[in-house]
């Protein structure tokens, strides 16, 4: 493991630089962390202007990662995905690995909103967005609905599908692809559980879906 | 993974300026397919150059056609009320492949870049002339249940797995591609991928350097009355062992146009001109659709375990072309 | 005999409530621990690379490269591992060990099936380890393999036994081959499958951390912490107690996390190389070759019948393929000696020496493939006579066990065939096949009959009652997602009289009491018995102290007339006197009790009992003097595409007679569970074996089908009352097997129903499906 702050120097690291992605980070402090999309595209435009070609980074470098609403500064090498960031360097080890290559959906987190597969997705590519895991979903004591729905449906078994399962299914909810059984069904494909719990993982997005539709 | 250096370029020049520095460079946008290629130690590259920056991204409908960017994710398109009414077999393509998750990440253009599934050539242990020129292909021997009865070459039988791409062949789509020199070319998506032939590591005409920035699709009567198949191992999440794309212009009963393309059997996404010239001037009617199906698969060359998908073809290409004109 | 625990079922009680998994709550968190996932200081991480060939030698192992890498510690191969007090190389050793397979590799330069590890890269982050493994240049001098027995150059042999030695190689009851040669109905058929892997969701983990020279604790993905301990201590040559080996979350197992495996003692001895803790997790690629599969099998049965369909006669053979060094083989032939009243019957096994990994018990091992010959075969009989298939079932019920002459303990099958078909709509079938359509689909019924034996085990357990209310409750049993946890909770609350909150049940630690294996579907019976009987154990303790306190209402009355319910201890005569035992601990100055005992299941326990004990030379199974099994039906609706080939699962009912549920709702889970996993089988699940490298071409999730959500219908389950008083002090006879038992019969069975084509080449894919309609 290699802990956030340890600063093991590396042969191959290019020394950094002044970087384009330090100056966003400058402009991003001025400006505020919660740019809307014209004001922050406007930022980058002027950036481009202003920067020189973009930085090439190696090595272990610094990365921030804002997850579950906190910022976490970690020292990362660029081949490092969002899912080992999770499971090795900040303990946060919620998000299962199945298969390590997209193929179970153990890894569903969602990134700026939307579930995705960590596995496969780089650590480095993930800084400026919004990373939500299991960890966050609920709101201190008291669960999300999707997290109490599994309870109640016996949505699981053995547990360790359940995490990508639940993200999966919060999404599938949100994105309107749970108005079915067989909509549902289709839409939370992208997680395997060998238990077999599906029937009762399909009760339990059912039920949040009914209770959204209620309002 | 090797160890790579990474970067994110702020317009295509900057992308390829930093791809031609590094013989070893990729583009990555999802990801999707060059993490899992890499995992695997099947590609090694010493430098990622993110293009998500790039601003490659809208779905813009025109009397003309359909012009989306290439950083669109597969889900954003997929579910576009233009390509769904318009372009149905886009739509229903997108949404036939991989998982919700995968296709929230992989973009249009990197989908159509991944690479074969066949498990000679995603185990390293194992020769494949597409990952080392040269080694041999067990695959025509060995377990080539999945693999190609059309394209193929004795160097290798290796599937496209692309669903995107077999729509996209059928109602001719073009890729605007930028080059570090000189002007954006277009290139018809079906002349773009290439036949493996005795070079199967050579895949497509993309140069280094360069860039997909947009696919455009011709608007057509046909692609508003479109329809994929799939046929595969489970119901959903997997690859296809035959998906056939098919588009119809029926008037008064008879067929104007036609555009039929087959997924899952095809070294390269394959259009059947033949079974399209067959149709057309003929009624709309299932004898109509089984005469010309029967075209589909007369230069086929299968193997030992894949003899099932001549037959299964036909069926797939008949009963979308069932789905559509009724 | 009557141990029976009649109070579980008094109004207010928990057990058999449909309560809310105890563990749940971590489990939807993400704060369920699991063995690759405990932050030790210092921890690195173990990555193995694997061998490229089937057959041969290692020529020259290069690490240099390897050793170079930033972060690299060690790499370690057969010429640096730490040597091993015993390995299962030879006889004595694995006998020993009680390993799966008698080969560890790493500890020689010799290659015996592919991707077998042949060195382990230690380094300071996951993704050093894991580039620096693939750096690792190995040079071989490579042999032709054997790939499976269908290899023209395998020779077929007769082993002695089956099944880890479990099962005779060869059964003769009766003369079978006469009686099919003169019976009026004669069908033979053949059956086979792929191999399949059990793929839980959580590969093959380890974390290993020497805290001491003599003090090891391993983090271990295993069914079982006690067998487990015992392979390790083998190994190692170390004293039992200074190896601890916990598992509090285990992400599902299916067999293949029954045994100790190369890749877990290997990580230990990289530990013991690097004197730091090293976390090894399999790859899902590795997981195809490094704990085991379900072998690939022929099965051909010849049923021989009268005219009204009785069974004369059932004549089973089989062929699989086995590793270089052991004689594994799933005993298929159980239950298909035992299900029907069958005369006659003989079976034989072959098998032939391959290139592979050693195949291992997958979830019903022997039941889920031979009930699938038989209930096939069955289904046949019925088609072949015009009969139903339950009926054909009936005309052949067994009233007792066959195999062995022996009553059964329980048995409500007539019950579930019943049942099940009323809940079913089994009356709406068309009698003949083929003949039922729904627009495109061609809809089909199926059924099957299902059998698990009680195995025998036994188990122990701890309770401390404490006298302010509350409990813990121990015992190094696992729980696989089966329910455990929270089964065990409810026992205890129920036994003790208190409130589910006020208890706490621990388990998963070979510090805690001796518990079996999650596995054989043995732990509900063994650890909830041992739960009940260390309760009443404490309640004996405490009775001693009412009995001889002056205080007590219960002062001076015999021990054995005394008894406790609800937390009360009174006299069995006059349940108004007595007292609560807070009371009682209170006055004596007693903070805690506690309470310990042996839980036995299935014929030991019956034997314990009974009155005729075990002669010589009998073992406790056939000492017993019941045959005990559960019992099933399943019943299955699928809809088929004929034209593409492609079949869906479209309704499901299982009806089963397991004796005590401890809680409907995860017993449900397990049963639906099962049907999935058996679904799998029999529709999508193969893995590819190349012929020429022996080397499997899809050992990913992507190209290993197992089923997902879009594949899987509603499912209805229920369980049949059954008091079974031979089995267990809880009557509980487990449910994690029989769930898959005659699954893959009841989907085949339907889809014959639909097409009026039988299908025996497993699994039933498109290509397979359509191509039989073209036959037509």
């Amino acid at each position: 493991m290699l802990p956030p702050d340890d600063h093991t120097p590396d042969q191959a690291a290019t020394p950094p630089g002044p970087s384009r992605r330090s100056f966003l980070k400058q402009t991003g402090g001025l400006l505020g962390v919660a740019l809307a999309p014209p004001i922050a595209s406007q930022a980058e435009a002027l950036a481009d202007k202003l920067a020189p070609a973009s930085p090439i980074v190696s090595g272990p470098t610094n990365v921030s990662l804002n997850i579950n609403g906190q910022a976490r500064n970690l020292r990362l090498e660029p081949r490092t995905t969002l899912l080992d960031a999770l499971r090795e360097n900040l303990d946060l080890t919620g998000t299962k690995k199945g298969c390590d290559h997209g193929q179970c959906g153990a890894c569903t987190v969602h990134v700026d909103g939307r579930r995705v597969n960590a596995c496969l997705t780089l650590a480095v590519m993930s800084q400026g967005k919004q990373i939500t895991t299991i960890e966050g979903l609920a709101k201190g004591e008291e669960l999300h609905p999707m997290q109490e729905a599994f309870l109640k449906h016996d949505g699981f078994q053995c547990g360790y599908c359940t995490p990508g399962q639940i993200m999966s299914g919060v999404s599938c909810v949100k994105e309107g692809h749970a108005t079915t059984d067989d909509q549902t069904r289709e839409w939370m494909s992208g997680n395997i559980c060998r238990c077999g719990a599906y029937p009762n993982i399909l009760a339990a997005v059912r039920e949040v879906a009914g209770q959204q539709v209620k309002g | 993974m090797n160890n790579f250096a990474y970067t994110q370029a702020a317009s295509t020049k900057e992308a390829a300026t930093a791809a031609q520095a590094d013989k070893q460079a990729a583009f990555i946008s999802g990801g999707t397919s060059l993490i899992d290629l890499m995992k695997s130690n099947i590609e090694q590259h010493t430098l990622l150059i993110d293009l998500n920056k790039l601003s490659l991204l809208g779905i813009e409908n025109s009397a003309a056609g359909l012009r989306i960017g290439a950083l669109e994710r597969m889900s954003d398109v997929g579910e576009h009320p233009q390509v769904v009414q318009n372009y149905p077999v886009v739509s229903q393509a997108l949404l036939a492949s991989a998982s919700p998750q995968l296709r929230n990440m992989a973009s249009m253009g990197g989908n159509l870049l991944q690479r074969t599934r066949c498990g000679y050539f995603r185990d390293t242990a194992f020769p494949c002339n597409k990952r080392v020129p040269g080694s041999g292909c067990p695959a025509q021997t060995g377990d080539n249940r999945t693999l190609a009865i059309l394209g193929g070459s004795p160097s290798c039988i290796a599937t496209h797995a692309s669903d995107l791409a077999v729509s996209l062949v059928a109602l001719e789509a073009k890729l605007t591609i930028e080059s570090p020199k000189g002007q954006p070319r277009t290139v018809p998506l079906a002349d773009f991928y290439k036949l493996p032939g005795s070079t199967p590591h050579i895949e497509n005409h993309l140069a280094p350097g360069e860039v997909i920035t947009a696919i455009t699709i011709p608007a057509a009567a046909h692609a508003r009355r479109s329809h994929y198949l799939k046929v595969r191992d489970r119901a959903s999440y997997a690859y296809a062992l035959v998906s056939a794309a098919v588009g119809l212009d029926v008037q008064g009963g008879t067929i104007r146009s036609a555009r039929v393309a087959l997924g899952g059997v095809g070294t390269v996404p394959w259009r059947v001109p033949a079974v399209e010239q067959a149709l057309v001037g003929k009624s709309a009617t299932e004898d109509t659709f089984r005469a010309a199906a029967a075209l589909a698969v007369r230069d086929a060359s299968p193997r030992e375990h894949n003899k099932f998908k001549l037959e299964l073809a036909q069926r797939t290409i008949v009963r979308a072309l069932l789905e559509v004109a009724a | 005999m009557s141990s029976e625990p009649q109070f579980f079922d008094q109004p207010g009680g928990v057990v058999g409530k449909p309560l809310v998994r105890v563990e749940g709550r971590e489990k939807v968190t993400g704060k369920a621990k699991y063995s690759a996932e405990f932050p030790l200081p210092g921890l690195t991480y173990g990555v193995l690379a694997t061998s490229t060939i089937a057959k041969g030698k290692i020529q020259n192992i290069d690490t240099t490269a390897a050793a170079r890498e930033p972060g690299v510690i060690a790499v370690l191969t057969h010429q640096n591992l730490p040597k091993l007090a015993k390995t299962p190389n030879d006889a004595a050793g694995k006998k020993d060990i009680g390993a799966p397979m008698g080969f560890l590799p790493m500890t020689s330069d010799e290659i015996f099936y592919s991707a077998q590890p042949v060195a382990m890269v230690v380094a300071d982050t996951l993704d050093h380890a894991i580039h620096a493994a693939t750096l690792v240049k190995v040079t071989y001098q490579a042999e032709k393999p054997i790939a499976s027995f269908h290899d023209s150059r395998a020779e077929l042999f007769n082993p002695a036994k089956v099944q880890d030695g479990k099962e005779d190689g060869h059964k003769r009851r009766g003369d079978a081959k006469s009686a099919f040669a003169s019976a009026p109905i004669q069908l033979t058929a053949t059956y086979t499958h792929p191999v399949y892997n059990h793929n839980p969701m959580e590969p093959g983990s380890t974390t290993a951390h020497w805290e001491a020279p003599d003090r090891l604790t391993v983090y271990e993905s295993t069914q079982g912490v006690t067998r487990t301990q015992s392979s390790l201590v083998a190994m190692l040559g170390m004293p039992r107690e200074q190896v601890r080996v916990i598992t509090k979350y285990i992400g599902g197992g299916f067999g293949c996390k029954g045994s100790t495996w190369p890749h877990t003692i290997l990580t230990i001895q990289a530990a013991k190389a690097v004197g730091r803790p090293v976390k090894l997790m399999l790859t899902r690629k590795q997981m195809f070759t490094s704990m085991g599969h379900r072998e690939d099998q022929s099965q051909t049965v010849q049923l021989g019948a009268t005219a009204d369909g009785k069974l004369t006669a059932l004549i089973h053979t089989k062929v699989s393929t086995t590793s270089p060094w052991d004689n594994y083989a799933e005993s298929n032939s159980k239950i298909i000696d035992l299900l029907y009243a069958t005369p006659t019957f003989e079976a034989s096994y072959e098998m032939a020496r391959a290139n592979v990994m050693t195949s291992t018990f997958m979830r019903a091992p022997g039941e889920a493939p031979g009930s699938f010959a038989l209930e096939c075969s069955m289904d046949d009989l019925a088609a072949r006579l015009g009969v139903d298939p339950i009926e054909i079932r009936l005309r052949n019920y067994a009233d007792h066990d066959y195999s062995t002459g022996q009553p059964w303990s329980s048995k409500s099958l007539k019950q579930c065939y019943a049942r099940g078909a009323e809940l079913f709509g089994w009356s709406k079938r068309n009698p003949k096949a083929g003949a039922t359509r729904d627009g495109r689909y061609l809809v089909g019924m199926g059924m099957a009959s299902a059998s698990y034996p009680v195995h025998n085990s036994q188990g122990s357990a701890r309770a401390r009652l404490y006298a302010d209310g509350h409990a813990v409750v121990q015992s190094g049993a696992t729980d696989l997602g089966t329910g455990t946890y929270t089964v065990m909770t409810q026992v205890a609350a129920d036994s003790l009289g208190l409130p589910m909150d006020k208890v706490r049940f621990e388990l998963g630690d070979t510090n805690l009491p001796t518990a079996p294996n999650s596995g054989g579907s043995v732990a509900a019976g063994t650890v909830s018995s041992s739960v009940y009987l260390a309760v009443q154990d404490v309640w004996q303790k405490l009775i001693k102290v009412a009995v001889a306190d002056k205080k007590s209402p219960l002062y001076k009355a015999k021990p054995e007339d005394v008894t406790a319910e609800k937390g009360r201890l009174f006299l069995k005569k006059d349940a108004s006197k007595g007292e609560a035992f807070g009371d009682l601990m209170k006055r004596a100055e007693l903070t805690d009790v506690e309470g310990m005992a042996q839980g036995k299941y299935g014929p030991g326990y019956e034997s314990g009992h009974s009155a005729s004990p075990a002669g010589p030379g009998n073992n406790t199974e056939s000492a017993s003097a019941h045959s005990m099994h559960s019992f099933g039906a399943h019943f299955c609706e699928v809809r088929v595409d004929m034209d593409l080939g492609t079949v869906r699962v479209s309704k499901w009912v299982s009806v089963i007679g397991a004796g005590r549920i401890l809680n409907s709702q995860t017993a449900r889970s397990q049963i639906i569970g099962g049907a999935i996993f058996g679904i799998g089988s029999v529709l999508m699940e193969a893995t590819e074996r190349d012929a020429n490298y022996s080397r499997y071409t899809n050992a990913d999730l992507a190209n290993y089908h197992v089923p997902v959500n879009a594949d899987i219908p509603d499912m209805t389950v229920e369980f049949v009352e059954e008091n079974d008083p031979y089995i267990n002090a809880m009557g509980v006879k487990g449910i994690g097997e029989i769930s898959m038992v005659g699954v893959a019969a009841a989907v085949a069975n339907a889809v014959f129903h639909a097409t009026g084509k039988r299908l025996r080449d497993l699994p039933l894919t498109p290509d397979k499906v359509m191509m039989a309609g073209l036959a037509s």
